[in-house]
């Protein structure tokens, strides 16, 4: 208690993460809204009314300090560095938020004819345009709203391409065990049977396994390259070849196409479908979980089989907004997340091609600084060069494990490594700086985790307790789970 | 870890108990709570439904994780531990008492037979 | 051009970084680094343009955008599912201050509450809205939250199939269809007026109100699907529910719906987030991601994701859905905007819908040759036979600087659904009827 018996400080803390429930209190406003300015018309029969309504009453001020005071409490890229491995965490150009919210765009309805929306169907088409270039690959769809729908759409869109060759009946889809869970999830939603192939000692897929498992029944396999361990697959020319020759097709998870901008194009390598993540390699920011956008490209073969709808050029130089003749269908309400679609067209023409080689060549040279950095720290699984990632084990120090380093991390005001994953990595950390940052950031960073580490050795249980200065510090996981309280309740009287 | 002699063990982890009243008492063991960590879900069969002995029977979920459960004996379910909804924790704090999982009416219970005892789990799980 | 070499204002390494770092790594050059990729396949150019300045992308785009006919510069009275409402102009600084909208999905639960907080406020927010117990943090939009809403029923009935009333959205009949089929879900579509359920349907899928913008018997298709053993799966509205009775009301198991409406720009169809609320005991099958709140070491109240087992990242190919990035930004979007409108607010808008699309509907009823097919109560939609077919009508609109309705020909005789928000002005609507009844002349 403070001397004059006011409550604690950490209550005054608490007291500014009310809910807003917990602030509402009758009378109070947060909009002025106008009076019906036409003839009054006779109200629906009472008997169709809900009986009052419980949202908050909470003032326009209370509502600005509230969520701006929510805000401060998170990490971002705005204010932090945020290696979070396989999410891309790059600076995002605020331009593109401009451009987003131009009148045209913002404004445009999903359902106009398309005489009237011809800006945005410009838009979409250049886009598509600029993803075929980038993947190699020469049918785009923009439909998918995410990266995940992007794995969903694409996989349903192999799956037509196989029932038409009239081998609908296979069933076996190769995923390998560095895949995100996505994939699996993805293969699964498709309806297809999931097998699970091994990496072999370099970090490449074990081309045994596949062969192995090439046989009449092979769908197809979802690939992610570079791959989650931050290694360009020396394997997967060869993985494509096999998989084609069983009949089968191949998937590419472009989740990690940073590193590929203008070094190499995936439907050259034998590819059939990629998705791509635009929120991580394309610069739209993420919220906290989205939106995203999860764009699909194909080769010629699966092209009829697109979501829809996809943006056409016709002959007489106007654009149009089609569904392939034989589309998988619809994947979302309305013509994808057009307002993400436009951040990406917008960074992509700011950078152009040279900008686009930029990126990944300082990505990859960044990752692979931070490799040589930190090898002397923790274990390099698999010791070559990486791509825009580097994965390392922290099962050296018992006192610093992965989940430890993570956490004494935020203490120095760097967002948290990906923990845990690749799931074939023990004690995995899985470090993606991006193009973004500074050497001087880097060797911050570097210098952070060797402070970590000599805490950790200095007090084996020193780490177990971080966060320290963070606004919360370990939270009750078990609690939240065991009795999920989802939302705000009325106190029991 | 405990590996209390009095009842008989499956490969899966699970455990199971002849009571006096012919049913079998069925539960994960000590070793099973500690490599999930912190239990905070049990999906349970229905009263009624048959179990198979090796075969799925259930799920159980901590906060990353979850594995299946297997049924160490074939037969009908008796009972289930209706604690467990509330309270999954009973089987991180007492797995062998008040963290049981099932009651089975067994269909033969020679199939006990065929589990391993206490010294042969224990071996298992050195 | 000036022959300056490019450099990105993204990429802060000067060249003698690069050099520093390249001696580190122990590369001659950062071409090395892709030694990896096969030569044949490596650098194979790349045919995009040059970059573009700021300045030049700025007029490059907003030539673009001033070539849409748009709702900024002319009334719109088109919906279809997307609807214009007016927004406070506080949300938009507020949601994309930097630290909402360059934060990741929060893994690290302690560096982000603001997001994990900001969503349970959307999920209790949605939750009192629809009436329903529970809320998940969101979908993409409303048409998945429905398509992933019948995959929730037929795991929880352990059936498969699924009945869908006539009078839903086809966009959303669509995308149930693409979902299902991989699964072997049969959806069929059946009549509201005497809706049929096959054996072993795993919901019954109703609109509220319906694309048609009319009320149904919700009522009686809860019990149907109840008496059946189906669950009653609803997408809804959420402006309407402000006024109307809402879902779960009528024991709907499942209630889904568009949270664009909740002040969202329609943006060409998106980005938005899909409302997805279910009854507390079917939790552990909702798809996607949930906020939960709890403690921490010291007792202090904190929120973090939890049922996570149901997600794909740990169950994989048995999770509940694949979702994995969602539209958190938009939810959190909605919230904002609930919170702001609030307990009269939304009644308030929902009021004013009703009111101006009832002055319209009866004006326009009352033109020579117009009618209203439907007689049922409808909120802010409506459809009207026109004397003509409804692309020459929306045509004349057009050349009357207006937006005009959805083309529902397929439904209704000349049909075209109009659709009228607290946006549109009475000067808005009774040029709306001029230009009707001189499209008709």
């Amino acid at each position: 208690m403070t001397p004059d018996g006011a409550p604690p400080l950490r209550e005054a803390a608490h007291n500014r993460r009310r809910l807003l429930m917990e602030r509402s209190r009758p009378g109070r406003e947060g909009v002025t809204l106008p009076a019906s300015d036409a003839p009054p018309q006779p109200m629906p029969d009472a008997a169709m009314l809900r009986d009052g309504l419980e949202l908050p009453e909470v003032t326009e001020g209370e509502v600005v300090r509230y969520f701006t005071h929510l805000s401060q409490l998170n990490f971002s890229v705005d204010t932090n560095f945020y290696p979070l491995g396989s999410c891309t965490m790059k600076y995002n150009p605020k331009v593109n938020e401009a451009v987003a919210a131009l009148p045209g765009f913002a404004l445009a309805h999903p359902a106009q004819p398309e005489r009237q929306v011809q800006g945005a169907l410009e838009a979409l088409f250049r886009l598509q345009t600029f993803l075929q270039e980038v993947s190699g690959l020469p049918a785009v769809s923009l439909a998918p709203l995410a990266g995940a729908q992007g794995e969903l759409a694409g996989v349903l869109t192999l799956r037509a391409a196989l029932e038409a060759r009239g081998e609908g009946r296979r069933r076996k889809m190769l995923i390998p065990d560095t895949a995100h869970g996505t994939n699996p999830a993805s293969a699964a939603m498709a309806g297809f049977q999931v097998v699970h192939v091994p990496s072999d000692s370099g970090g490449d897929i074990d081309l045994g396994a596949v062969r192995a498992e090439a046989d009449g029944d092979i769908a197809g396999v979802m690939f992610t390259q570079p791959t989650t361990l931050g290694l360009f697959d020396r394997n997967a020319l060869e993985m494509c070849r096999v998989v084609h020759e069983a009949g089968g097709l191949v998937y590419a998870d472009g989740a990690n196409m940073n590193a590929l901008l203008g070094r190499a194009k995936l439907g050259q390598m034998g590819f059939d479908v990629v998705h791509m993540n635009l929120h991580k390699t394309f610069s739209t920011p993420h919220g906290g979980g989205g939106p995203g956008a999860g764009p699909i490209c194909v080769s010629a073969e699966l092209a009829p089989f697109l979501p829809g709808p996809v943006a056409v050029r016709r002959d007489d130089g106007s654009y149009g907004s089609e569904t392939p003749a034989r589309s998988i269908g619809r994947v979302g309400g309305a013509q994808g997340n057009f307002g993400v679609l436009i951040r990406a067209l917008s960074y992509i023409t700011l950078l152009g091609a040279d900008g686009m080689l930029d990126v990944s060549g300082n990505a990859v040279l960044n990752a692979n600084y931070l490799l040589a950095k930190l090898r002397p720290l923790y274990d390099l699984p698999f010791d070559r060069p990486v791509m825009h990632e580097v994965v390392f084990s922290a099962r050296k120090r018992p006192g610093a494990t992965a989940l430890d380093v993570s956490k004494r991390l935020l203490d120095h005001g760097f967002h948290a490594p990906t923990m845990y994953f690749p799931l074939v990595v023990p004690e995995a950390l899985m470090i993606e700086p991006t193009e973004t940052e500074s050497k001087e950031t880097l060797d911050a960073f570097v210098e952070a985790l060797h402070r970590i580490d000599a805490e950790a050795a200095a007090d084996e249980s020193f780490l177990h307790g971080a966060p320290y200065d963070a606004p919360v510090s370990r939270l009750d996981e078990a609690r939240a789970a065991r009795r999920p309280e989802l939302r705000w309740r009325e106190p029991e009287a | 870890m405990s590996v209390p002699e009095d009842r008989r063990y499956s490969k899966e982890h699970e455990w199971a108990l002849a009571e006096p009243d012919g049913l079998i008492l069925v539960g994960i063991t000590d070793v099973a709570q500690h490599e999930l960590g912190d239990v905070v879900y049990v999906e349970l069969p229905a009263i009624g439904e048959r179990v198979a002995q090796h075969a799925k029977m259930g799920e159980i979920e901590s906060v990353k994780a979850v594995s299946e459960l297997f049924s160490p004996l074939s037969g009908e379910v008796a009972d289930v531990n209706a604690d467990l909804k509330d309270n999954p924790e009973l089987v991180n704090e007492s797995p062998y008492e008040n963290g049981w999982i099932i009651r089975v009416k067994p269909d033969d219970v020679s199939e006990l037979g065929a589990l391993l005892d206490a010294p042969a789990y224990a071996a298992l799980t050195e | 051009m000036s022959g300056a070499p490019f450099t990105s204002p993204f990429i802060p390494n000067t060249g003698d970084d690069r050099a520093a770092m390249l001696a580190a790594v122990g590369a001659a050059s950062v071409e090395d680094l892709f030694a990896d990729i096969p030569e044949a396949f490596r650098h194979p150019g790349l045919g995009l343009p040059a970059p573009t300045p700021e300045m030049g992308l700025r007029a490059e785009m907003e030539a673009l955008a001033q070539r849409n006919f748009h709702a900024g510069e002319h009334p719109i009275f088109l919906g279809a599912g997307v609807y214009r409402h007016f927004c406070p102009a506080v949300v938009a600084p507020l949601v994309t201050r930097g630290e909402f909208l360059t934060s990741y999905t929060p893994y690290q639960p302690e560096v982000s509450q603001g997001t994990l907080q900001g969503t349970f406020e959307f999920q209790t927010l949605t939750a009192q809205l629809f009436g329903m117990e529970v809320s998940n943090a969101g979908m993409y939009d409303g048409a998945t939250s429905l398509a992933e809403a019948v995959l929730m029923a037929c795991r929880v009935t352990k059936r498969a199939r699924a009945a869908v009333l006539d009078t839903v959205n086809p966009n959303y009949l669509a995308v149930i269809r693409a979902y299902a089929q991989p699964h072997g879900i049969e959806v069929y579509e059946t009549d509201p007026a005497a809706p049929q359920l096959l054996p072993e349907t795993a919901c019954l899928v109703s609109q509220y109100p319906n694309f048609f913008g009319c009320f149904e018997d919700s009522q009686a298709f809860a019990d149907l699907a109840h008496e059946q053993g189906a669950l009653c799966v609803m997408s809804c509205d959420p402006t309407a529910l402000a006024l109307f009775r809402p879902p779960g009301d009528f024991g709907a198991d499942i209630a889904t719906g568009e949270g664009q409406a909740l002040g969202v720009p329609p943006s060409f169809g998106g980005p938005y987030v899909g409302i997805f609320t279910c009854r507390q005991e079917h939790v552990r099958q909702l798809p996607g991601r949930i906020a939960g709140r709890t403690v921490d070491a010291e007792g202090r109240v904190g929120y973090v994701l939890t049922l996570q087992p149901r997600e794909q990242h740990i169950r994989r190919e048995r999770a509940t859905s694949n979702i994995c990035t969602s539209t958190a930004l938009v939810a959190l979007w909605a919230a904002v905007y609930l919170a702001l409108m609030g307990k009269h607010g939304l009644r308030r808008v929902a009021e004013l819908c009703w009111q101006k699309s009832h002055y319209a509907a009866s004006r326009i009823a009352d033109l020579p040759g117009y009618s209203l097919p439907l007689t049922g109560t409808f909120f802010q939609e409506f459809v009207v036979s026109c004397p003509a077919p409804p692309s020459e009508i929306g045509a004349a609109l057009e050349r009357a600087g207006i937006i005009g309705g959805l083309d529902v020909s397929d439904r209704f005789p000349n049909g075209m659904l109009l659709c009228v928000t607290e946006t549109n002005t009475r000067a808005e609507i009774d040029r709306l009827v001029d230009a009707l009844a001189e499209a008709a002349r």
